[in-house]
């Protein structure tokens, strides 16, 4: 079995984000950059399954050379090799650009799985891996929590509002993994050693002949409003019910 | 890029790092002060950390390692320590001094099964060079090994030994001949032989988590087999050796300030007194701003002495200098980090407490200050 899996990076969550002064967009300087979370996710279950069925697991990504890294993370956690789509900045693509790249190489690889995290923490869209299904006819499984391969079928538990969801889809398909689906391992000392010897291609973006331009347009990035002096204490349950009818404005 | 000094890492380091940090979150930081406070962690740490691949940094892949230099090495260390316990890193490390010697002899019953076995956490090992009669005149050792048949009859006493308690076999430094550098000759000793004993577990100003032991060997039959090297071949194993030690002591020294100060920084900016931060006001701020600054010297300089020698050169005098350098800036970043948390700072329940009183171990494990001096003076001119 063949899986293609991504690898994106975003911006490690514990640093400070600061907007650029002309506010159209982060500042990227110095930035530390770490593995999208629920891509790991994607990749651990990509390794799992290529352990009970053969195969191989190829990691792709797109972005400026810095993101052989994450990729090379992936392959460090026991991925066979990478493959990176070169030419366009982070700010440079929105999903759907995004999920079309994928598509074009999906037609390269022809894998039976293609896996993606649900979402990447940054950005928060969470449409990736609809739309690629969407752009290559094939069925799709997103919010796995559980993925059971039988024959030409994946059984994936789907983590829904209000509950779980089983369902089968005919592979090829695209699966997108929620959380709960496993706990990632680390890539271990040896593994970061072996994964200095696997290949990442770089393929120019330009090669793909694919149309670059963006359907989502960035006006300005804002900073959330920064928290005023909360109200910790409240003498009685009358004076909670008014503070938060006449101050929070949340009844 | 990667922010200065870390650019001076490659990618390979800064992800044996990573996971490192990731294995001290799960395993190390949770049980952290109790580990402390008990003066013991778990054996069971030993095969966790064995599993994880995280004792394998640094030792060549045909001996059961990771692989990597002594970059590598480093940026392990410096990801375990932020698990906040110098005495279990030091504790699960001590195989890092106590392997060289008998990977560099490359005797295949030794790897099969001595240096596999540790690497896979199966066993713990330790190193014993110093013994209560002195510790800083190597060639003074009067442990003795005295051959007898097949077997060397060893008598004597260790003393400090890091892990010495836990140590399912110890690499000891004995005495084969009477000449004072070529007469020395290591041997693995394993606990289960008649006649080793554990005189005592020591009680420690820091590195509390990790066991530290006087030994005693008393007419213990060790098989020749067990002996590392030729005879005599000991003491230049043990300045080899401390090459190694020294660069990672010198790390504990970095990244130990380091935990400091960004305990202190943090700290400085939400504390409040007369009406304002900490970080209000610019004694603070300065204080704060030499802390970062003596760190990154640090970290360049073990950096890049590391990289040197990984690279193949030979720089005595400069491993020195970045040990007593790393120590010096450890000790001061400390001591200010304590100072700017008040009284919190003489608190047990927090980590700078206890980086504070760990990196006094600095000056005096893997050869003192006064030691490191001596070996940069013999670089400069001749002492006569
Ligand atoms: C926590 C801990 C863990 C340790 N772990 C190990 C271990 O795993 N294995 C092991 O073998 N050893 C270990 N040691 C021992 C350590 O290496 C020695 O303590 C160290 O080498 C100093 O030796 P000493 O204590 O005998 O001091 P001494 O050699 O007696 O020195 C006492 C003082 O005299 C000074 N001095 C000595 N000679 C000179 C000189 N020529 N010029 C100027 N000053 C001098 C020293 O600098 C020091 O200040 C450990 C020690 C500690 C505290």
């Amino acid at each position: 079995m063949k899986i293609l899996v991504t690898a994106k990076r975003v911006t490690d969550p514990n640093a400070k984000i600061k907007l650029k002064s002309d506010k159209s967009g982060i500042q990227t300087d110095g930035l530390e950059y770490k593995p999208n979370p629920f891509c790991e996710n994607a990749i651990e279950e990509a390794l799992r399954l290529n352990e009970t069925h053969g195969g191989e697991v190829v990691v792709v990504s797109i972005g400026p050379s810095d993101v052989q890294a994450t990729i090379r993370t992936a392959l460090a956690m026991g991925a066979h090799r990478g493959i990176l789509v070169t030419g366009l900045d982070d700010h440079q693509m929105d999903s759907d650009l995004v999920a079309r790249v994928f598509a074009e190489l999906y037609k390269r690889e022809r894998p039976d799985l293609f896996l993606l995290g649900k979402q990447a923490i940054d950005g928060d869209s969470n449409q990736v891996g609809q739309l690629l299904a969407e752009y290559l006819e094939i069925g799709q499984a997103c919010f796995a929590s559980k993925v059971e391969i039988h024959g030409s079928e994946a059984i994936v538990t789907r983590e829904v509002d209000g509950g779980l969801e089983k369902i089968a889809v005919g592979m090829p398909a695209v699966i997108t993994a929620d959380l709960r689906l496993n706990e990632p391992r680390y890539a271990s000392l040896p593994g970061i050693v072996k994964a200095r010897k696997k290949s990442i291609d770089e393929i120019d973006i330009r090669s793909l002949g694919i149309d670059t331009h963006l359907k989502v347009e960035t006006v300005a990035y804002e900073e959330p409003k920064t928290r005023g002096g909360g109200v910790t204490f409240v003498g009685g349950v009358d004076e909670l019910v008014g503070k938060l009818k006449s101050e929070a404005k949340a009844i | 890029m990667r922010q200065f000094p870390d650019s001076l890492l490659d990618d390979s380091q800064i992800a044996f790092r990573e996971t490192a940090i990731r294995f001290a979150n799960d395993h190390i930081a949770p049980n952290a002060y109790e580990w402390e406070e008990a003066e013991a962690f778990p054996k069971d740490l030993y095969r966790t950390a064995g599993k994880a691949g995280i004792l394998g940094a640094g030792f060549p892949e045909d001996v059961g390692g990771a692989g990597g230099t002594i970059l590598h090495v480093i940026a392990t260390q410096e990801g375990l320590l932020r698990g906040g316990s110098t005495g279990v890193i030091a504790g699960l490390g001590s195989l890092g001094i106590a392997l060289p010697p008998v990977i560099a002899a490359n005797d295949p019953m030794h790897i099969d099964q001595y240096v596999r076995p540790t690497i896979r956490g199966d066993k713990v090992a330790a190193l014993a060079i110093t013994e209560p009669g002195g510790g800083s005149d190597v060639a003074s050792i009067r442990t003795k090994a005295v051959k007898d048949g097949d077997h060397y009859v060893v008598s004597g006493a260790k003393m400090f030994i890091t892990s010495g308690v836990n140590a399912d076999f110890v690499v000891a430094l004995c005495r084969t001949g009477p000449e004072p550098h070529s007469g020395l000759t290591f041997f693995i000793i394993d606990r289960t032989l008649p006649g080793y004993s554990v005189s005592r577990a020591l009680k420690k100003t820091g590195w509390r988590a990790s066991d530290t032991a006087e030994l005693s060997f008393n007419e213990v039959r060790v098989p020749a087999t067990h002996r590392v090297g030729p005879e005599g071949s000991g003491f230049l194993a043990v300045v080899r050796n401390f090459q190694a030690e020294r660069l990672v002591l010198a790390a504990y020294g970095h990244t130990s300030a380091q935990i400091a100060y960004e305990n202190a920084r943090d700290y400085a900016q939400q504390r409040t007194a007369f009406g304002r931060r900490l970080s209000g006001f610019q004694v603070t701020r300065h204080k704060l701003a030499e802390m970062w600054t003596q760190i990154v010297a640090a970290k360049t300089l073990n950096y890049t002495v590391a990289s040197r020698i990984a690279a193949g050169e030979t720089l005595i005098a400069e491993v020195s200098a970045a040990k007593n350098f790393s120590t010096i800036v450890a000790e001061k970043v400390c001591r200010e980090a304590v100072q700017i948390l008040g009284g919190m700072g003489y608190m047990r329940e927090t980590v700078v407490e206890r980086l504070s009183r760990d990196v006094r171990l600095l000056a005096i494990g893997g050869g003192t200050y006064e030691i490191m001096n001596e070996i940069i003076t013999k670089s400069l001119f001749n002492p006569a």
